[in-house]
């Protein structure tokens, strides 16, 4: 049986996106009246191990850092079909950059139990630094495997998988255990279930603060963060209708030159 | 002291329920409108979501979880397609009188495929009579063996022509003060759905006759005490079929609030959008404080139900109001789309001709003020 983790953070709804702002002087969001989901690319992260599950058997472990109101994305998580959940959770998180991040990411792994395997989202949809996959895989010393999006075979303990370049792909062997960070090719969610959220009231959510972590406050949050945010903007994002007239020669020729004066072919 | 909060898991249900409307229901929408017809993709999608399954307890089948997550799917589901949200809701009025008044073997018999969605339910009381006054009805039963032969026609039924196991209200040929509640099923001999209704709105949910001719019921699918057949469907649409209706009239609501919020904040006139104009302001508040009273007073009378209290009342409270705001927020919806609000294209078309069918099923606003004022006079 496998010995899956999945990593699974809480951020701000996309769909609330436009009330999200950036605090002039913190340079932090303003998250207030914003509703947080589960990263979508976690979606697919979650999916992959219950995909293992149905074919090999496993054991799924659903981790997440975060304030406590991140605590119904891993109760989702066990409803989707995950086995145990644990929070990550103490004021002394706060503020940490991706390094102190995938540091008590890891941590709380090491506290589980070394996994077979570890999967993540290629990046969220707040941040979206595509680095704590990575980082959670120095931090635990195994191999990584960025922006999954085929798993070839998986039979035994080295396993063919199919990684996303720009203009095609990627194929790799990897030897487990490993961290694979997961693109949205990979697999189509499954949606919740009645059944799954019905299931979901007898599996346990473990919060962990830093004294159950037993690592050096002074590695974790703020303290932790080698990285500082200095600037944050907002950018517009105008788009612009060109209504093109003439014969369907005259525009098609018109459309041929703007289309080589943006660069676009 | 009262909490009006809704626990985490019936959160992850709304959420679940908003994602499944929004993904399995609403790409069916504009066929379901253009042919009126039921869509056999969405009613599998249904079953699979195990939306039919919910009040059923897990013994048979079904999932336990009661009306109050019912009323959160319905709304949800009605939020995306009152259509859809009216068949699923009619289903479970289908599935009640069994659970309320079904013996043990008649339980075991039907509820398990209606929880998984192999069979499909519905009620049938009203007849061209007059709906208000079940009493009148003309559909007739006499005693034949053991066996009942039921003679009569029943209109304006929902899932009509889809459903497998009806429960028919019928009179006493020789008795007209004893009812028996039947369960029909398709296939019967005698019985048959004829005419298919076409509504202005709640297009892709099915409306239509049904006919008794010498239709021959074995006393096994007799619902209920022999004679006491009104209490059983009376019972069963006071209650979880009010409720339903309840649940789609709030997903009106929300739909309504929502297009307007949107349209309002889009839409540029004197240089600014018109949510910026008081007249625009008021209508937006006068639909949320309904959407608001109309939740309240919803999810009292479900957890009343839920707790198995007496919520007849309650409902038609919950019903009257929430049907007749319904109908309120979708005439503000069209009138702040100006022009836009009288195409097709724009959805608030549809919930205005929606609203209006929201009003006479489960008993009209009339009725539930007839009901209301009984409650306040007892
Ligand atoms: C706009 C913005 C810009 C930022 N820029 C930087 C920066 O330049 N450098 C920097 O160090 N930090 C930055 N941060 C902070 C950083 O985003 C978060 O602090 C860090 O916790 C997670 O990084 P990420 O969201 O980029 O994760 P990614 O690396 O994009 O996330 C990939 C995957 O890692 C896992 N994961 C990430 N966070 C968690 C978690 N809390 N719990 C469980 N699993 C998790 C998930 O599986 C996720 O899909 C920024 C934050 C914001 C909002
Ligand atoms: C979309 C839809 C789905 C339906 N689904 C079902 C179903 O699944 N099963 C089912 O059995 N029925 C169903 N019905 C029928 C519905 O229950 C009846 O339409 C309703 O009860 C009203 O009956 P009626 O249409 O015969 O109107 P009538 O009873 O003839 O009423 C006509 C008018 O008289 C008023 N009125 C009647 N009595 C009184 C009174 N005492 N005081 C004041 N005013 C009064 C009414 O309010 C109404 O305005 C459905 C109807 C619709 C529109």
């Amino acid at each position: 049986m496998l010995n899956i983790v999945v990593c699974v953070k809480a951020v701000p709804d996309p769909k609330d996106s436009c009330k999200i702002s950036i605090d002039p002087v913190s340079k932090t969001l303003n998250r207030c009246d914003v509703s947080m989901v589960l990263n979508p690319l976690d979606k697919n992260a979650m999916e992959a191990a219950l995909q293992l599950k149905e074919q090999y058997g496993a054991h799924i472990t659903v981790l997440s850092m975060g304030p406590p109101q991140a605590s119904p994305i891993v109760k989702e998580c066990l409803a989707l079909g995950g086995d145990q959940g644990f929070l990550l959770s103490d004021r002394a998180f706060g503020g940490a950059d991706t390094y102190a991040t995938a540091f008590t990411l890891a941590s709380g792994i090491k506290k589980v139990g070394k996994p077979d395997i570890i999967l993540c989202g290629m990046a969220s949809s707040d941040g979206a630094t595509e680095w704590v996959g990575p980082q959670i895989a120095t931090f635990l010393d195994m191999p990584v495997v960025t922006m999954l999006k085929e798993i070839v075979n998986s039979a035994g303990d080295c396993w063919q998988v199919k990684t996303s370049l720009e203009d095609g792909y990627r194929l790799l062997e990897v030897d487990l255990p490993a961290l694979f960070t997961v693109t949205r090719d990979l697999n189509e969610p499954r949606a919740l279930s009645f059944s799954g959220i019905i299931k979901a009231r007898k599996k346990e959510i473990t919060v962990w603060g830093k004294e159950d972590l037993g690592v050096p406050e002074e590695s974790l949050g703020l303290p932790g963060s080698p990285t500082i945010v200095s600037d944050m903007t907002t950018t517009d994002n105008k788009r612009e209708v060109e209504i093109i007239t003439g014969s369907r020669e005259e525009m098609a020729d018109q459309l041929l030159l703007k289309l080589v004066d943006a660069g676009a072919i | 002291m009262i909490d009006f909060t809704f626990t985490e898991e019936q959160e992850m249900f709304r959420k679940m329920a908003r994602e499944f409307a929004e993904n399995m229901v609403a790409p069916h929408v504009a066929k379901m409108e253009e042919t009126g017809e039921v869509n056999d993709d969405v009613i599998r999608a249904l079953a699979e979501a195990e939306m039919m399954a919910l009040t059923i307890p897990e013994e048979y089948g079904g999932l336990g979880l009661g009306y109050t997550a019912r009323m959160i799917a319905v709304e949800e589901i009605s939020r995306i397609s009152v259509a859809t949200a009216m068949t699923l809701q009619v289903f479970g009025l289908g599935i009640e009188p069994i659970l309320k008044f079904g013996n043990e073997e008649q339980k075991k018999r039907f509820l398990p495929g209606l929880a998984n969605g192999d069979k499909l339910g519905t009620a049938a009381v009203t007849e061209p009579t007059g709906g208000s006054d079940p009493t009148g009805g003309r559909t007739v039963y006499r005693k034949d063996g053991d066996d009942y032969i039921v003679n009569g026609r029943k209109c304006f039924i929902t899932n009509s022509h889809i459903a497998d196991t009806i429960t028919v209200l019928a009179k006493d040929e020789n008795d007209p003060k004893a009812f028996c509640a039947f369960i029909i099923e398709k296939g019967m001999e005698g019985f048959k759905a004829t005419h298919v209704e076409h509504k202005i709105g709640m297009r892709g949910c099915n409306t239509g006759e049904l006919s008794f001719e010498n239709c021959r019921v074995p006393k096994e699918n007799l619902l209920g005490q022999e004679g006491k057949g009104l209490r059983v469907v009376m019972a069963s649409i006071g209650e979880a079929g009010r409720g339903g209706m309840v649940g789609c009239a709030l997903g009106v609501q929300a739909a309504c609030l929502e297009a307007s919020i949107k349209f309002a904040t889009e839409r540029i006139l004197y240089g600014k959008p018109i949510s910026r104009l008081q007249t625009i302001q008021n209508k937006l508040a006068d639909m949320k404080i309904d959407l608001e009273a109309g939740r309240l007073l919803a999810y009292r009378a479900v957890s009343m139900h839920d707790k198995g209290e007496q919520s007849s009342n309650e409902f038609a409270v919950a019903k009257y109001f929430t049907t007749e705001a319904a109908q309120r927020a979708a005439k503000m919806a069209v009138d702040i789309h100006g022009g836009y609000g009288c195409m097709v294209e724009f959805p608030v078309t549809r919930y205005l001709r929606d609203s209006f069918v929201l009003g006479p099923s489960a008993g009209t606003s009339d009725i539930m003020k007839v009901i209301i004022a009984r409650w306040t006079l007892t």
